[in-house]
């Protein structure tokens, strides 16, 4: 049995976030991101992933749940912050880090509020009024949903790969860790075509 | 049931060393039941059963799935056809068991209760109900299986193809989703290397060197497939 990953996972529940209409709530969402990407200095991104944790906490998702949100990232976020902190100074890599962060557990806030169909129904409905520019809405949200669906697989992927390389006492070598993680990734973009099509789906 | 037929089909596969063949010349109807494909690792039995469901179309010959060719009407023979893989978290896309039968069923259901009633209904017949809002991944192997299967039989196809379905469970998930397929309403191609399960369907295949080498009675087939493994 793997374990649950959190980004992309709904997790039921009634509070106000959990209530709101999926349309709304991803439009709260991005604007609350542009709005977050758009604080400067290193201050205003702080309070905002400090909103961003209350938020969490308001809408009842387990710390523990943003937490393992978090965790993959952390690697990524510290040498991002260290160089922006060697190139342009610590405010900008505290800003930085901490939008970064911030919208991850935004993101993860709507995840384990908002049921995935009930996404899809929103995209759907939203992107309606550009079918005449020949966009498809269902095929949108679609990928919309697979992109998330993916995050949980792609961390399962490099767990198996880092485990796969430490049984070989290979896990400090970075090609043992990274050719079949990306080998891997490719393959289970492959699978989830063909399962996509064996479904049927996208042949309308 | 319906009309599984096989006529001259030949499918290639592009290799760095040329084309490989992988099916050659294969000619069958399949009317039974259930059928099963048996056969050694490589002989084309898994590229046969795609055929049918029109993941891979033949590089000659036709695949028709009552009267209708899989490679030129492909939408219309997945809407009676469905496909169960053999790595069950391969074919589950969506991030909760629920939202993964939902996604099956958003083409056919447009209403949103509607839907959300029928996936319920779905995951209680698999005894996934409770499962509804778990992670996909966080499911045991059998667990995902059935899902899959569950996801598959939500759209009501008239066919269900499954390649090698039982290969990576344990015995007694194994025989869960073995007896879930065995009684199955819908018409069956079965991908297997578990010969009881095979002796359980009405015909069996055995696919060697991609050519049907027997085609029978299960017991005679199964017969012939042991000992052309123990004389080889």
């Amino acid at each position: 049995m793997r374990g649950a990953l959190p980004l992309g996972t709904y997790r039921p529940g009634t509070t106000v976030w959990h209530r709101i209409p999926a349309g709304p709530k991803l439009g709260l969402v991005v604007l609350t991101s542009i709005v977050v990407v758009a604080l400067r200095g290193p201050w205003p991104p702080v309070a905002a992933l400090a909103g961003a944790v209350l938020l969490s906490a308001w809408a009842r998702v387990p710390p523990g749940a943003v937490w393992r949100g978090l965790r993959p990232l952390l690697v990524v976020v510290a040498v991002l912050g260290g160089f922006q902190w060697w190139q342009r100074g610590w405010p900008v890599a505290v800003e930085v880090v901490a939008t970064t962060l911030a919208l991850v557990v935004v993101a993860t806030t709507f995840t384990a509020t908002t049921p995935m169909d009930r996404m899809l129904d929103a995209i759907v409905r939203g992107l309606r009024p550009f079918r005449r520019l020949g966009v498809d809405p269902e095929k949108v949200a679609l990928a919309f949903s697979l992109m998330i669906g993916a995050i949980p697989a792609i961390f399962e992927i490099f767990r198996e790969t880092r485990e796969a390389a430490k049984a070989r006492g290979l896990e400090r070598s970075p090609r043992a860790n990274l050719s079949p993680m990306a080998i891997r990734t490719v393959a289970h973009a492959y699978d989830t075509g063909a399962a996509l099509h064996a479904r049927g789906i996208g042949d309308d | 049931m319906a009309d599984i037929a096989f006529d001259g089909v030949t499918v290639t596969a592009e290799a760095s060393g040329g084309d490989v063949v992988i099916l050659r010349d294969v000619a069958a109807t399949l009317t039974q039941h259930r059928v099963a494909l048996i056969g050694g690792n490589g002989s084309g039995k898994s590229t046969m059963a795609r055929l049918v469901n029109g993941l891979v179309t033949p590089s000659s010959g036709t695949v028709t799935v009552d009267g209708l060719d899989v490679a030129s009407e492909g939408p219309a023979v997945r809407r009676r056809v469905g496909f169960v893989f053999t790595q069950p978290a391969a074919q589950l896309v969506m991030p909760t068991v629920a939202e993964d039968v939902a996604l099956s069923l958003r083409r056919l259901v447009k209403d949103k209760d509607e839907r959300q009633r029928r996936v319920m209904d779905v995951l209680a017949t698999y005894g996934l109900a409770h499962l509804a809002d778990t992670s996909v991944h966080a499911l045991s192997g059998g667990q995902q299986q059935l899902l899959a299967l569950a996801g598959v039989l939500a759209t009501e196809p008239s066919i269900v193809v499954a390649d090698e379905p039982t290969t990576l469970l344990d015995l007694r998930n194994s025989a869960i989703v073995a007896d879930r397929l065995l009684s199955l309403e819908q018409q069956l191609v079965l991908v297997t290397h578990d010969l009881d399960l095979a002796l359980r369907c009405e015909r069996v295949l055995v696919v060697e060197g991609g050519r049907i080498a027997a085609d029978g009675e299960p017991a005679e087939a199964v017969a012939w497939y042991r000992d052309s493994v123990t004389s080889a």
